[in-house]
C-alpha cells in the first residue's frame, strides 16, 4: 500500500519516530514553560539537566544494578534536587536583575555540566539497554514497544502536570503567583520556597525525559544541547504562557518533523526553525501566547 | 535663567564625554601598542586570535551593549563569514580585502534576514531567536557541499592583502589582521559617538520613549544588527585566514556564547571591554592548551562567577571605581 507515493510502512514509520520525538519536545518545554511562568527565566541548562537525567540513569543501572524502572522515579529526583540547589545558591541572587542574567547564568551551569559529564565519560555516546524489547502490532504497523510506552509516559504525564496546574490548590497558587508573586505573598504563601519547588519541579521533568530518552538515542554529554536549542525554537512557536500550548506544539513539531523525514529528508532538521520563521512573522506572539 | 544653567550644564557634560572619547582613544592605542609588543614576545598567533575575537566581539557589543539587543546567534555571522570568505578566497582566487569584504556583505544580508524577525521580539525572546536562526545556519552548514562539514574548509591560502602585505610572511599577516581591528574599533567608536548611535543608546534605555519621540526605533534596531553582522562576517573571514581553516565551531552555539562570555568579563556597553574580555578568555584557553577538555567547564565557572559578582566587567568596574573616586 503506498500513500502519496511512499510505501505506507515507511510513512507510519516515520511519524511514530516524530512523535516519540515530540514526546521528548512536549515534555521538555513543558518544563521550561511552568519555570518561566513563575522565575521569569529560561532556563539554559534545561538540556543539561535533560542530560545529566540519562546520566543518573545509566549510572544508577551499571553501578547500582537499579533499572528503568526504578530510575524512572529516582533519576529525576536528583536532578530535581541539584537544580533546587542551583536555585537556593545563585539563581536567587538574580531576582531582582534584567532577566537576561538569568539566561546567561543557566548557560554557564550547561557548559559545566555538560563539560564535566564529558571529562567523566568522554564525548561519545553510551548505549542503555532497551528495557522492553518486542514490538507491538497495531493492525496498520508494528511498532517498538518501548517507542509506544514513551510517548505514553509523556502524554500521562504531560496531562497529570496540566491538571496539577489547573485543577488542584497548589496549581492555584503556582497560577496565581505567576500573576503577581508579591499579592500571594501577602496572603501569607512562602513564595520563595514555591520558587525553589517550581524550579526543582519543571528541572525535574527535563530529567525524566532524559531516563526515557537514555533507551531510545544514545546517552552522550552533548544530547542536551542538541535537543534544547529545537525546544527553544518549540517554545517560540507554541508562545511562552500556555502550559497546553507547549505540549501541543511539542506533539505537533514533532509529528510534522517526521513527516518531513519522509518527503523531504534534506529538510528535516531545519523544518522546525523554518516554522519558527513563519510564526515570527505572522504571529510574532506564538500560536497560543498572550502579546508580551 | 534655569534655561541658561542647563546649557552650561550640557556644555560641561560634552567636556567631559570628549575626555572621555580622548581617554578611550589613548587606551586604545597603548592597547594597539601592547598587542605589536605582544606579537614579538609569544606566539603571534595567538595575538591575531585575540584580535580576531576582539573584532568579533566588539561587533556584538555594538548590539548587545549600545543597543540592548542581546543575540545569542553571533556566531552565524562569524561562522558564516568565515566560510564565505574563505570560499571566495580559495574557489575563485579573490584577493584578501575582496573575501573580507564578501563575507561582510552576505555577513549583513544574514544578519537583515534575521534582524527583521528578531527585533520585533524583546530580551530573553530575542535571545532565543538568534539562537534558533544560528543553529539553523549550522545544520545548513553541515549539509552544503562546499562547506566540507566536519572537516571544515581547510587549507585557505594567504595572499596579498591590498596588493601591499604578502600575508604568506607571519609579520605581515599580523599586520594586516591589526589593520582591520583598527579598522573595526574606529568603525564601532565612530558609530556609538554619532547621532544615530545616541539614537541607539536612547532605545536601550527607553524604547516606549524613543518611540514617543518620534522614532522609528525597529529601524534603528534593525541598522544596528546589519552592521553588527557585517563586521562579525569580516571578523570571521579574517580569523579564516589566519588559521587557514573555516570549521563548524565557527557556527557552533558555543562560540555564540564565547563572545557573549568575552562582552560580559570585559563589560557590556563600554568601548574597551570587549578587546579586554576577547584577551582574558583566550588567554586562559592558551594557558590551559594542555587541558583543553576543561575550557568548557573553565567558560561556564566564568559565567557563573561574573554574572552573580560582577555584572560590569573588567572595564566596567574600573570606570565605575574611577567615577567614585572623581565624585569624591
Amino acid at each position: 500500500m503506498e500513500i502519496f507515493g511512499i510505501p505506507a510502512q515507511a510513512l507510519y514509520g516515520q511519524l511514530a519516530l516524530g512523535l516519540v520525538n515530540g514526546a521528548f519536545y512536549a515534555l521538555l518545554s513543558l518544563g521550561l514553560a511552568i519555570i518561566f511562568g513563575l522565575l521569569n527565566l529560561i532556563n539554559f541548562a534545561h538540556g543539561a539537566q535533560y542530560m545529566l537525567g540519562a546520566y543518573v540513569a545509566w549510572m544508577l543501572l551499571s553501578y547500582l544494578g537499579i533499572g528503568f524502572w526504578g530510575a524512572l522515579v529516582v533519576a529525576p529526583l536528583v536532578v530535581a534536587v541539584l537544580g533546587m540547589a542551583l536555585e537556593r545558591g545563585l539563581l536567587r541572587y538574580l531576582r531582582d536583575v534584567d532577566q537576561i542574567y538569568g539566561l546567561l547564568l543557566t548557560f554557564g551551569v550547561a557548559l559545566i555540566l555538560e563539560g564535566l559529564v564529558a571529562q567523566s565519560y568522554g564525548w561519545s555516546g553510551m548505549p542503555y539497554a532497551n528495557p522492553l524489547p518486542g514490538s507491538v502490532d497495531l493492525g496498520f504497523m508494528r511498532m517498538p514497544m518501548y517507542r509506544l510506552v514513551a510517548i505514553a509516559i509523556s502524554l500521562v504525564v504531560c496531562l497529570a502536570v496540566w491538571i496539577a496546574i489547573e485543577r488542584t490548590k497548589l496549581g492555584a497558587y503556582l497560577r496565581a503567583a505567576s500573576e503577581d508573586a508579591d499579592m500571594v505573598q501577602a496572603f501569607g504563601v512562602n513564595i520563595p520556597r514555591l520558587i525553589m519547588l517550581t524550579y526543582g519541579f519543571g528541572v525535574g521533568l527535563a530529567g525524566l525525559a532524559g531516563v526515557v530518552a537514555a533507551p531510545v538515542y544514545q546517552v552522550s554529554p552533548a544530547m542536551g544541547s542538541n535537543l534544547i536549542i529545537v525546544v527553544f525554537a518549540v517554545v517560540v512557536i507554541g508562545g511562552m504562557g500556555s502550559i497546553a500550548g507547549s505540549v501541543i506544539a511539542g506533539f505537533g513539531l514533532g509529528l510534522i518533523e517526521g513527516l518531513t523525514k519522509v518527503f523531504y529528508p534534506a529538510a528535516s532538521t531545519t523544518v522546525i526553525f523554518f516554522i519558527m520563521i513563519l510564526i515570527l512573522i505572522f504571529r510574532p506572539s506564538g500560536l497560543f501566547g498572550s502579546t508580551r | 535663567m534655569t534655561s541658561s544653567t542647563s546649557l552650561s550644564a550640557s556644555r560641561g557634560e560634552r567636556r567631559i564625554t570628549r575626555r572621555r572619547r580622548l581617554v578611550e582613544l589613548g587606551l586604545f592605542a597603548a592597547i594597539v601598542l601592547a598587542l605589536m609588543l605582544a606579537s614579538q614576545m609569544m606566539n603571534p598567533f595567538v595575538v591575531m586570535k585575540i584580535m580576531c575575537f576582539a573584532m568579533f566581539a566588539l561587533a556584538l557589543n555594538l548590539l548587545m551593549g549600545f543597543t540592548g539587543i542581546v543575540s545569542f546567534g553571533h556566531a552565524m555571522f562569524f561562522g558564516g563569514g568565515a566560510y564565505m570568505g574563505g570560499y571566495a578566497i580559495k574557489a575563485f582566487g579573490w584577493p584578501l580585502e575582496a573575501g573580507i569584504l564578501l563575507a561582510a556583505a552576505v555577513a549583513a544580508l544574514l544578519g537583515l534576514g534575521t534582524g527583521v524577525l528578531a527585533v520585533r521580539r524583546h530580551g530573553i525572546y530575542t535571545a532565543m531567536v538568534t539562537l534558533a536562526f544560528a543553529q539553523m545556519l549550522l545544520f545548513l552548514a553541515i549539509q552544503a557541499p562546499f562547506t566540507g562539514g566536519e572537516d571544515g574548509l581547510q587549507s585557505i591560502p594567504r595572499g596579498y592583502f591590498l596588493g601591499l602585505l604578502d600575508t604568506r610572511s607571519e609579520f605581515q599577516l599580523f599586520l594586516t589582521t591589526l589593520i582591520l581591528f583598527v579598522a573595526v574599533f574606529l568603525i564601532v567608536f565612530r558609530t556609538v559617538h554619532s547621532p544615530f548611535g545616541q539614537t541607539l543608546k536612547a532605545i536601550r534605555e527607553n524604547e516606549a520613549r524613543a518611540i514617543s519621540l518620534g522614532y522609528h526605533t525597529n529601524r534603528y534596531k534593525l541598522a544596528a544588527f546589519v552592521l553588527s553582522a557585517a563586521l562579525s562576517g569580516a571578523a570571521g573571514a579574517m580569523k579564516a585566514v589566519v588559521f587557514e581553516l573555516a570549521s563548524l565551531t565557527d557556527v557552533s552555539w558555543h562560540t555564540s556564547g564565547e563572545v557573549v562570555l568575552m562582552n560580559l568579563v570585559g563589560g557590556i556597553g563600554t568601548m574597551l571591554g570587549p578587546i579586554a574580555g576577547a584577551a582574558i578568555i583566550i588567554g586562559i584557553q592558551e594557558f590551559l592548551s594542555g587541558i583543553e577538555d576543561w575550557i568548557l567547564v573553565i567558560n561556564g565557572v566564568i559565567f557563573v562567577v561574573v554574572v552573580i559578582a560582577f555584572r560590569r566587567g573588567v572595564v566596567g568596574e574600573a570606570i565605575g571605581s574611577l567615577a567614585r573616586r572623581e565624585g569624591r
